[in-house]
């Protein structure tokens, strides 16, 4: 069976702002919408129905189950346009741009967009567990004093409400608790995940001054640029930081908030679309999204990290597209934490690894730095999570559009000890 | 932005307004796609002027469904006035033309028009070659009767001329420039003139030059099939350019700095447009927007500028270099940069926005007077460089027009701004941009080269 390709035609995304501060008072819906009506003003699609959007959120409330159909409706697009929602954590973004991508291929639709949104500032908040089991037991009481009974059960404590966490449902531990205890493991130095995140700034600030945003991203609620970027951010700089993470570990740690993402609201759109389609709109691919890879880990019982999925997703992608690093112009892995990068490379380069671990017969290798994240990434940028996917694919796409590179591997680790890959080929190569 | 003496003095208050003689504005009759009489009064039009030249204009309107009558006739109200003085070789023959017309103006419905037509007078001695003095002298006499007119008009009436230089009264853009000032399009427009000077231009009859988009036959719009490209589309002026070229039936690519980016997304989506974030003072500006566009460019408006006001004993080089840059250089850089790329259309139009105080120069704005005055140097010196294109290009100059930023001028200022001028108010972006349109339009390709002020016949550079 042969399938069509699908087309990157462009993305759009909001500036990402660090939580709290300028979207404070945005919803993920105010925010998915604008960048969808972004894209839609862009490509001229006022008006228009696609076949699908899919987009998520991983901070999401309860009365958004229709997220992105609710976002559809309040954009420029057709109402007439389907949407759904999906969650993969971190890794939404990305599902989101192989599912309509896979539709794409399959001939379901001719033209998608991918989205993603979060906001760390406008949370959902969450009563006790307790509260909750007594609010629901109260619903079911028939009489008074069935009633009475029931609330008097509660206890001042129950009151107080669950703010949202990064911690892992099944360890308790935090993210970084997590990814700390890889970067041990691995021996990761601070210096090198302080040079990896001055590199992601200065590479970051280099693409805006430079103008590469222009056509891949729209000002919201006044902000222009990525809030979080510090184009004057040095390794100097950085290394005056105090540890936020593994503090508590035998070893020395080296995590602090410099080189590890800080909480972000923003939102990303990506439009897709097969050749046809591209063709009638007048629209030239940018990129195509040639496959894709998930992988899952066990990190409950500590066999591997919280963050190492990547590592285990990538050979067998490369293997199923008779594919090695030295076919790849681009490498863009997400910055969840410089570690989390600096232990996907290391674990590549362990023969041992490689051979004990993965189940291959020798190390697939070094990865060239030059051609790591040559935009910057997430430590730079910010990562409202279930946005981070489609900013990584529209800037990777017209990166290979603006260079004539061949192709590009994305790699995103994602929470629950998950991890989602995929292969994305330059159309102008 | 709204204009509440206007409210005023058309409501409880007109009596008093008028008996202490006040300004006395009246709400513009505007253009509106939805009008039965699409935007042409009801009332019979009054033709006057030697038989000879008069009649094709009255056979013209008869055949376009106007009612035409040749001599006023006391209590008849008139829609407009068309004083015909071509053929006129000496000044003592304007008397029965000039009179003819002061016979019906007491007559002239609210919002009615005045038109003059005339052959151009030569104001070098090099235009004026191969005219005698007296025939030159008649012709150029007109502009004064219809600019003295302009000032006499009351109730939102305007005057206007049609200049013609070398063409036939039935050439294309002399007709279309008659729909023009008979149209609710050109409310805001008195006192003004427009040259016709090649018999170039798509022939169109009254009832096409109001078509729009959703109006009419599919394909009837004046600008249908066209792409325009409009600079400084995310609000104000641009956005509503944007909205009247897409209203006729253009593809529209709004062009904005990446800043403006999310009004240029809400404008846009709003008409079915396409948002393109460039600053267009960047050297590669031309191969971006042909880039985007993918396909031949027939309009081109010139809308984007900014101010950097300073008397210029307090000018510092930035606030100089950067009104430069955005408001002149920009589309020097552009139009030879499209020109280059081979992105034109067939028939390309390009609109520059000028400013009165590019004609009558504005104190604090050297730097903004010089850019604006360059616009107007531009169109003319770039004229025939688009004739041998087949296309034009000409600049609109606005004068005092409601907006957000004139919203923000001293309350005072924006008075006085507002009531120099014959129509006694301020002007909307609509105004400007319905000028922009006509003159993007292949029935205007007899126009080129000039300026036409869209300023209520502001005394400002009058």
């Amino acid at each position: 069976m042969t399938h069509r390709k699908a087309a990157v035609l462009g993305g759009n995304r909001i500036p990402f702002a660090r939580s709290n501060k300028e979207y404070a008072h945005a919803s993920n819906q105010d925010m998915l919408t604008s960048a969808l009506d972004g894209l839609v003003a862009r490509h001229g699609l006022a008006g228009q129905r696609l076949g699908e959007v899919a987009g998520g959120a991983v901070l999401k409330h309860s009365k958004d189950i229709n997220l992105t159909r609710e976002a559809v409706l309040g954009s420029a697009l057709s109402p007439e346009t389907p949407a759904f929602d999906l969650g993969q954590a971190c890794a939404t973004g990305l599902e989101a741009v192989v599912s309509i991508a896979g539709k794409i291929k399959l001939g379901q639709i001719d033209s998608g967009i991918a989205g993603g949104v979060d906001s760390a500032s406008d949370a959902p908040i969450v009563v006790s567990e307790e509260l909750r089991s007594i609010l629901l037991e109260l619903s079911r009481a028939k009489s008074v004093p069935q009633r009475l009974k029931t609330l008097s059960r509660l206890r001042p404590a129950d009151l107080a409400p669950q703010a949202p966490t990064t911690g892992e449902a099944r360890t308790g531990k935090s993210m970084g608790e997590h990814q700390a205890l890889s970067t041990a493991d691995w021996g990761i130095t601070r210096q090198a995940q302080d040079e990896l995140a001055a590199a992601s700034h200065a590479k970051l600030a280099a693409a805006w001054d430079r103008g590469f945003f222009d056509d891949l991203v729209t000002p919201f609620l006044g902000v222009t640029r990525d809030t979080n970027l510090r184009p004057d951010s040095t390794v100097e700089k950085l290394a005056g930081l105090k540890t936020v993470f593994g503090n508590s570990l035998p070893v020395e740690p080296t995590m602090t908030a410099g080189n590890s993402t800080p909480l972000t609201d923003g939102a990303s759109t990506v439009l897709l679309g097969s050749e046809e389609w591209a063709a009638e709109q007048g629209l030239t691919p940018l990129a195509y999204i040639v496959d894709a890879e998930a992988a899952a880990v066990d990190f409950v019982d500590g066999a591997e990290g919280l963050l190492m999925a990547p590592a285990h997703a990538v050979p067998r992608l490369l293997a199923r597209n008779g594919l090695t690093f030295a076919d790849f112009d681009v490498f863009e892995i997400h910055e969840a934490f410089a570690a989390t990068v600096l232990c996907h490379l290391a674990a590549w380069e362990s023969e041992e690894y490689c051979r004990d671990v993965l189940g291959l017969p020798a190390a697939l290798g070094p990865i060239d730095r030059e051609r790591l994240n040559p935009l910057g990434s997430s430590l730079a940028a910010g990562h409202p999570f279930a946005a981070t996917g489609g900013r990584i694919i529209a800037s990777v796409s017209k990166h290979l559009a603006e260079t004539g590179k061949r192709r590009a591997l994305v790699s995103i680790c994602a929470a629950g000890g998950q991890g989602l890959t995929a292969i994305v080929e330059g159309a102008r190569a | 932005m709204s204009d509440r003496y206007i409210s005023v003095v058309n409501g409880p208050l007109k009596g008093i307004v008028k008996s202490l003689g006040l300004p006395a504005p009246v709400e513009l009759r505007r253009f509106d796609p939805a009008d039965p009489r699409h935007g042409y009064l009801t009332e019979p039009i009054l033709v006057v002027g030697p038989a000879a030249s008069a009649d094709p204009i009255a056979e013209l309107l008869l055949g376009a469904d106007f009612e035409v009558v040749r001599t006023a006739t006391p209590g008849q109200r008139y829609s407009a006035i068309i004083g015909v003085f071509t053929g006129i070789d000496d000044p003592s023959e304007l008397g029965p033309t000039a009179l003819a017309i002061g016979a019906g103006i007491k007559q002239l419905a609210r919002c009615g028009r005045i038109v003059t037509i005339a052959e151009a007078a030569g104001l070098t001695p090099e235009e004026a070659a191969g005219t005698t003095a007296a025939a030159n002298a008649a012709r150029n006499a007109v502009t004064g009767i219809t600019r003295s007119l302009a000032h006499e008009m009351r109730a939102g009436a305007t005057a206007n001329g049609i200049v013609l230089d070398g063409v036939d009264v039935l050439a294309p853009s002399a007709v279309s420039a008659l729909w023009f000032l008979l149209s609710a399009k050109s409310a805001y427009v008195s006192g003004q003139f427009l040259t016709v000077d090649s018999a170039r231009g798509t022939a169109v009859t009254a009832r096409e030059f109001a078509a729009t988009r959703t109006s009419g036959a599919e394909g009837a719009a004046p600008l249908a099939g066209r792409t325009a490209v409009v600079t400084g589309a995310a609000r104000g002026i641009g956005a509503s350019i944007a909205g009247t070229l897409a209203r006729d039936g253009a593809r529209v690519i709004g062009v904005d700095v990446p800043a403006a980016g999310d009004s240029l997304a809400r404008t846009m989506n709003g008409i079915g447009g396409v948002a393109l974030q460039l600053d267009i003072t960047a050297p590669d500006a031309a191969a971006t927007i042909a880039a985007q566009v993918r396909g031949p460019i027939d309009i081109l408006v010139h809308n984007a500028g900014i101010t950097r006001d300073k008397l210029l004993a307090n000018m510092d080089g930035a606030r100089w270099d950067s009104v430069i840059a955005v408001n002149i250089a920009s589309q020097l850089r552009i139009n030879s940069g499209l020109t280059e790329l081979g992105a034109w259309g067939e028939h390309p139009h390009v609109v520059s926005l000028a400013s009165t105080s590019g004609i009558a120069g504005n104190r604090g704005q050297t730097n903004y007077a010089a850019s604006k005055a360059g616009v107007i140097g531009l169109a003319a010196g770039a004229a025939a460089e688009f004739a041998a294109l087949g296309g034009t290009i000409n600049a609109v100059a606005p004068g005092f027009i409601e907006t957000e930023m004139t919203a923000k001028m001293p309350v005072l200022t924006r008075e006085l701004a507002r009531r120099v001028s014959s129509l006694q108010q301020g002007g909307t972006p609509q105004d400007v941009a319905e000028a922009i349109a006509y003159l993007a339009s292949d029935a205007a390709g007899g126009i080129n080269g000039r300026v036409l002020r869209v300023c209520g016949q502001n005394m400002v550079g009058a």
